[in-house]
């Protein structure tokens, strides 16, 4: 295993596990301040016991999203020291507003972990509030920082250095908005949909659960609504990403060549020898309406790239499409539920659809790590978008499969670890 | 003037990461020692200490990362390239501190695996004021250089100076939450109990502290000498030391506020004193010092970083504020 494939693992490794977790640190503090409100709106003993059944289980992603989050912070410096010397002084700005809003989620989570009996009742519920709002604002300026990667500003590069460095116009780079929204949507859809799904499988066992019922009902309503802005947002992002990125743009949509009007490809295996796609399906015309919203117009494809600068592009390709199918999916089933509870609420508990949406309970965050993969597999080479290959970033310390293969497993056993605490917490409730 | 500015909020980053997350992982410690009938209720007392409080304290480590590579990047890249492997032994015991704590706290069977949460906290507990003392000696002494793996990747942190500072730092740790414990409760023998450990671990720290002149000299890094000739370093001493009279006496009359202010305050001077005789040096190394100055990121970067910390203090410290009213004042009633 070469240095670089090392440290590229670690860092999937770390960024697709901290992502879990992050994305429900971020979304589901405003899932219990619904059922929180509903508790001191109501005073229905359910939703206080269900607010305290969330935060309980949250508690632990929480803790485990804290850690592997700082362990990411440094991470960054241990395997790609000379991106962090570059990108420092200029896109350093967002973590720094990030550590703040870190710092506040992390104040307000303990005071509405251990608030309980010790907090007035309304400063409870905007500390929970708050850790949700402050959890959302840290994930943006992450995101900003990756935009920044995939759409470099505030900067002149000049003979391999920068100069003429602006802090403000780095954060708020072309990438970084629609990125941002388009994370905190699919962290919101993606937690939505897996909390209802758990809460769907309390239900099968025991249909007549009020506390399944009404967790159940405030989850899918949060998913919904977001699974349902996902991909019109999601359209933005591409149009955004087909002029800032055309090689990542080509890579996902595997077009090989340079087409007017383009195919939309679904599916298939592409193949860089015979620069085709096998068993894809193709969609006439649609790739072009997709990248610039006319049917015929031109969309460059990976001919346009020089060799050495091609993303590799089955696995962006299949991974942009793995996205874009369980997001359709997921937004089509939300469609069915909101049509379901303004018409026939009845159909919503009905026992097929309840097995449907366990089947969904995985899927959000499939896409979540499809999604990244997509951005990050299809930026290659570059670590910075058209400044610095990443094979150039990466430390000259040895042995990096050592590091890796540490993260690994640590990540794993955590993961089984969180896996098996949530088992034992739902069985336990039951 | 920035990068002086810059330069201080990282040393109160540092400060209070050890002044209030240092006392989180002393805990785990001190859970190494619990014992006696009353095993369970000391362990308890700590969780319910550190509980609501560990996540917020551990940001101050977070803040301290994210001024480094902002502010002065070549200093951060420095650091992560030199001290990987105890870098990575310090991530390593960061997140199985959060997670055993995490776990064991909120695992809904209380069962035989408790045991192996308090396992790996109390190893973490340990691990990381190990890993960071290391990390920190290194940074002072400078040992090592290029050359092959070992001298370039291991004697800068793994030497008899640095492993000293290492031991030093778990004392203070121990010390910090012995202390705040002693503040935590109100059964008699519990207190007896944690004022005895802060004595031991004050102790410990008074011998681990004199280790490391020690381990200078026979490092060949005469520290004694260093520190006469810097004023604020031998003033900050010399307070460090002076202070264990009213800190002593404190501990006699179990007046808890004044006795945290004191321990607070002692070492706060210990950590004023390293700093000042570093300053302005971020990392030694053999081939050139990095310095606050050379590592620093341009003008504009700390300008922005300024005022985002600026900015982050308006929000941070009022909610710290709450945070610690609702769960440290007044001493938290006992756990039944």
């Amino acid at each position: 295993m070469t240095e670089i494939f090392a440290a590229r693992t670690q860092m999937a490794v770390s960024l697709g596990f901290h992502i879990i977790f992050a994305s429900i640190g971020m979304s589901m503090p405003f899932l219990m301040a619904v059922s929180h409100w509903r508790w001191i709106k109501t005073k229905d003993p359910v939703y206080l016991e269900l607010t305290k059944n969330w935060s309980q289980g949250v508690a632990v992603f929480f803790a485990v999203g804290a850690v592997s989050g700082t362990a990411l912070s440094f991470e960054l410096g241990l395997l790609w020291p000379k991106f962090m010397e570059l990108a420092g002084p200029i896109i350093g700005m967002p973590f720094s507003w990030e550590g703040t809003a870190f710092f506040i989620e992390a104040i307000f989570l303990g005071i509405y972990l251990y608030g309980w009996g010790r907090v007035p009742g309304s400063a409870h519920w905007c500390s929970g509030l708050l850790v949700g709002l402050s959890g959302l604002a840290s994930a943006f300026f992450v995101v900003c920082a990756n935009g920044w990667m995939n759409a470099p500003a505030g900067f002149d590069w000049v003979n391999g250095q920068a100069v003429n460095i602006n802090p403000w116009a780095a954060m708020f780079n072309r990438a970084a908005f629609p990125q941002g929204l388009h994370m905190a949507l699919a962290a919101f859809t993606a937690v939505g949909f897996a909390v209802a799904g758990i809460h769907a499988l309390g239900l099968l066992k025991n249909p007549k659960s009020l506390l399944h019922r009404k967790a159940f009902q405030i989850a899918l309503l949060f998913g919904s609504i977001s699974a349902i802005l996902l991909p019109l947002q999601g359209d933005r992002l591409a149009k955004r990403l087909a002029a800032l990125q055309p090689a990542k743009f080509a890579a996902m949509e595997a077009l090989y060549q340079t087409s007017a009007p383009a195919p939309l490809v679904l599916g298939g295996f592409p193949s860089d020898q015979g620069q085709t796609v096998r068993w894809g399906v193709e969609i006439p015309g649609a790739l072009s309406f997709l990248a610039h919203g006319d049917f015929h117009s031109e969309v460059a494809g990976l001919d346009k790239v020089p060799a050495e600068e091609r993303p590799p592009v089955a696995p962006t390709h299949l991974a942009f499409d793995l996205m874009a199918g369980i997001g359709t999916l997921l937004a089509l089933t939300s469609l069915f539920a909101l049509l379901a509870s303004w018409k026939k609420p009845a159909w919503l508990l009905d026992t097929r659809f309840l097995k449907w949406t366990v089947l969904c309970l995985p899927l959000g965050f499939l896409a979540i790590e499809a999604g990244w993969t997509v951005t990050e597999v299809g930026r290659q080479p570059w670590i910075i978008y058209g400044i610095l290959k990443t094979r150039d970033a990466v430390t000259s310390t040895p042995g990096l499969f050592y590091s890796m293969l540490l993260f690994t497993v640590l990540y794993l056993f955590l993961a089984f670890m969180v896996a098996w605490l949530m088992v034992r917490r739902f069985r336990h409730a039951d | 003037m920035r990068i002086e500015l810059t330069g201080a909020f990282l040393a109160i980053s540092l400060l209070f990461y050890c002044l209030f997350g240092g006392a989180d992982f002393g805990a785990g410690i001190l859970e190494i020692f619990t014992g006696g009938k009353d095993r369970e209720k000391q362990k308890e007392l700590i969780a319910h200490a550190i509980g609501p409080v560990w996540e917020a304290n551990h940001m101050w480590l977070v803040l301290a990362v994210v001024i480094l590579f902002n502010g002065f990047p070549k200093a951060y890249v420095a650091l992560s390239t030199t001290y990987y492997i105890p870098l990575t032994l310090l991530l390593v015991g960061i997140i199985f501190r959060g997670c055993a704590f995490t776990f064991g706290r909120y695992d809904a069977v209380k069962d035989g695996s408790q045991h192996y949460y308090s396992l790996f906290f109390k190893i973490s507990g340990v691990m990381v004021p190990m890993t960071l003392g290391m990390i920190a000696g290194g940074t002072f002494l400078g040992k090592g250089g290029k050359g092959d793996f070992a001298s370039s990747y291991i004697s800068p942190w793994f030497n008899f100076f640095s492993f000293s500072v290492g031991l030093f730092t778990c004392a203070l740790f121990g010390f910090l939450a012995a202390i705040y414990l002693v503040g935590e409760t109100h059964k008699a023998e519990l207190q007896e109990l944690f004022t005895t450990r802060a004595r031991t671990f004050n102790v410990a720290a008074i011998l681990t502290g004199l280790l490391v002149f020690i381990s200078a000299q026979g490092e060949g890094f005469p520290l004694a000498s260093l520190f006469i000739t810097k004023p604020l370093s031998a003033l900050s001493m010399a307070g460090a030391t002076v202070i264990l009279v009213p800190l002593w006496l404190a501990l006699k009359s179990r007046r808890h506020f004044l006795l945290r202010g004191l321990a607070m305050v002692q070492v706060a001077l210990v950590l004023a004193g390293w700093f000042s005789l570093q300053f302005p040096v971020l990392i030694a190394t053999s081939s050139g010092a990095v310095t606050l100055t050379n590592a620093a990121a341009p003008e504009i970067t700390l300008k922005y970083l300024l005022l985002a910390l600026a900015a982050g203090c308006l929000l941070i410290f009022p909610s710290l504020f709450y945070l610690f009213k609702i769960f440290k004042y007044p001493a938290r009633k006992d756990v039944s």
